[in-house]
């Protein structure tokens, strides 16, 4: 039986929102009356909403929409306090006990990249050479995150509109065609990173901050409207979550049942990635003032419980009217729900370009962080700041973009089975790195060495990790839903531990650093 | 009346404590619901990130670092492409 061709307004919407990116990204400069200053931390002199909004809209991104609506789909509510709950604490202590001294220590030292502070608080070349492809490499699969998970979205939706030109997938377990006449995701993926290539190369981190505080709003909307839609279709909430409790495949998935003790204490530590996270480093320089903020200190937990328990109930009631996840991948279970229980293409379309802008609104701060730590981590750092001019320095930024967005995009055409679970891999990395960003502001004897040793065995143990944990088995062809761990933990907790150890121990074994250096980086009291 | 510092202690071991009940072994394989539709467990996590929000106002109240934008707003003039001195990596 030939299905009907269906109709095309969701992606006409979806399209008119794109649209409107590319217009603001033509008028970013004549918007916002950009000088150089403004391209890389918004002249220091964003406000306490605006940071809110940049902040959230780029710690939120296909994760948290689609890798949660996913991950709650295979193990049940328990996902909310793995990540959210957590985030909610860890994300905000974060904010308060590192962001604002970095921002203070950024604004007196004038530094715009991550790199130029860890060079000059160890008073080490060696260092910054070493971060930057560590972090690099761990940014590369956060931007696969948000690139394959708009794929895996506008394939669910746009479902036998275009029979005739996209054929579809094989399905690995049915050996049926699935996605027939569907956007393939290898298109979608050249149009988002199109789209939000031209915005950010044209206005910079405030064009991001506008784009992503507009696409906040954008997503928070959307999915709050999504999940009442969804429930009404499904005869209310309790009739919902009913479904859930009386089916008994999906029973356990309204406790923890599926999810371990260890396994969930240890989640603790993924969220503390945000502290080297980066494109927020940028962010946090882009404050008007550390009173700037407080509102996100308060406001960040409240916005993740706003989109994470609407996408967590989505989830758990897919699984409960035995949704089937296209080829065991569930990545693809929100826009499965979208496609199927909201048949108005209108609603189906605005809801979609509602995750799109969560996905954008982290690919923008990325792609401007790595232009930025480029240009001046490594091209100015290495020719002086005089070789190039501010225009050539910028294009050379953006030439490395461009390349980094081609590795990113062919990596894509490859997509792992779970975003959720890649998200934590890449999450854990940054994690691992955060007991040198701790013991850069508050711990004056750690050295040079000791920061050098600490990098190096959170590599090396990410490495490890990462091959034994997802490479291997993915090459071996097993798609597993359940976590990688290790002694029942969650890998980041061995590498956290082996990176504060070597920290430490490397640390107290090498000589001092000099106290006027040191001085400089610690923020006191009446100074 | 608590003076500053007891309030600034009290309110880093209000963030303690939410950091600890968050791990809601006693709801673990609970699945009874709560105003009919939300597992109690996630009810609970959502409880969670409430306090959360309303535990970080009380530390930007009461543990603010009022002295920090002084201290930032003592500009070194650095040149940050220049930081590392001639001892960097010796």
């Amino acid at each position: 039986m030939i299905a009907a061709v269906a109709s095309l307004t969701p992606l006409w919407v979806v399209c008119g929102y794109l649209m409107v990116l590319v217009l603001f990204g033509l008028f970013a400069n004549r918007l916002l009356k950009l000088s150089s200053s403004d391209y890389f931390v918004a002249s220091r002199s964003i406000g306490p909403f605006l940071l809110l909004m940049s902040i959230f809209g780029t710690t939120m991104t296909a994760f948290a929409l689609v890798g949660s609506t996913g991950k709650a789909f295979d193990k049940g509510v328990g996902v909310y306090g793995l990540m959210a709950s957590t985030s909610g604490i860890v994300h905000s202590a974060v904010f308060f006990l590192i962001g604002i001294r970095l921002w203070a220590i950024g604004k007196r030292h004038n530094y715009v990249t991550q790199i130029q502070f860890f060079r000059a608080r160890f008073e080490s070349n060696a260092l910054g050479y070493l971060l930057f492809p560590a972090l690099v490499g761990l940014v590369i699969p956060y931007l696969l995150i948000g690139i394959v998970g708009a794929g895996a979205v506008i394939r669910g939706v746009t479902v036998n509109m275009f029979p005739n030109a996209f054929a579809g997938a094989m399905n690995p377990v049915t050996h049926k065609m699935m996605f027939v006449g569907a956007v393939p995701p290898w298109l979608t993926g050249l149009v988002i990173c199109g789209v939000v290539l031209l915005y950010i190369f044209r206005g910079g981190v405030r064009a991001a901050a506008w784009a992503n505080a507009c696409q906040t709003i954008i997503f928070m909307t959307v999915g709050v409207f999504a999940f009442f839609l969804i429930a009404n279709k499904l005869g209310g909430l309790s009739e919902a979550t009913k479904k859930v409790l009386e089916n008994p495949a999906t029973r356990d998935l309204a406790a923890r049942g599926r999810i371990g003790h260890l396994q969930f204490l240890s989640y603790a530590f993924v969220p503390l990635s945000v502290g080297m996270f980066p494109h927020l480093f940028q962010h946090w320089l882009t404050a008007r003032s550390a009173k700037t903020f407080r509102t996100t200190v308060v406001a960040h937990p409240l916005f993740i419980m706003i989109v994470w328990v609407p996408c967590v109930l989505i989830g758990i009631w897919a699984a409960g009217i035995d949704i089937k996840a296209p080829g065991g991948n569930s990545n693809a279970v929100l826009a499965k729900m979208v496609g199927t229980q909201l048949r108005d293409p209108f609603v189906s379309g605005v809801l979609t370009a509602g995750i799109l802008a969560a996905i954008m609104s982290s690919l923008d701060s990325q792609f401007v962080c790595l232009g930025t730590i480029f240009t001046h981590d490594i091209v100015i750092h290495i020719a002086g700041k005089h070789r190039f001019t501010d225009r050539q320095g910028v294009t050379l930024g953006r030439a490395f973009i461009v390349c980094i967005v081609i590795v990113t995009y062919v990596l894509s055409l490859f997509p792992p089975p779970n975003i959720f679970d890649l998200a934590v891999w890449c999450f854990s990395g940054f994690a691992s790195l955060f007991p040198l960003v701790f013991a850069a502001v508050y711990w004056r004897r750690v050295t040079r060495a000791g920061a050098i040793a600490s990098v190096l065995v959170a590599a090396a143990s990410w490495l490890v990790l990462f091959y034994e944990g997802l490479i291997k088995p993915t090459m071996a062809g097993h798609h597993s839903r359940e976590d990688y761990l290790v002694f029942d933990m969650m890998p980041v907790a061995v590498m956290f531990a082996a990176s504060a150890l070597a920290l430490v121990v490397v640390s107290l074994v090498t000589q001092p650093p000099r106290k006027e250096v040191v001085d400089r980086f610690f923020v006191r009291k009446g100074e | 009346m608590l003076n500053a510092e007891t309030k600034r202690k009290l309110v880093w071991g209000i963030v303690l404590v939410l950091a600890i009940v968050h791990y809601d072994f006693w709801y673990w394989n609970d699945t009874s619901l709560v105003f009919g539709f939300m597992p109690v467990g996630l009810f609970f996590q959502a409880l969670i990130s409430i306090a959360a929000g309303l535990t970080w106002a009380l530390v930007t109240r009461f543990a603010w670092p009022t002295w920090i934008e002084e201290w930032a707003a003592q500009t070194d003039d650095d040149d940050p492409q220049q930081e590392v001195g001639e001892r960097g990596d010796e």
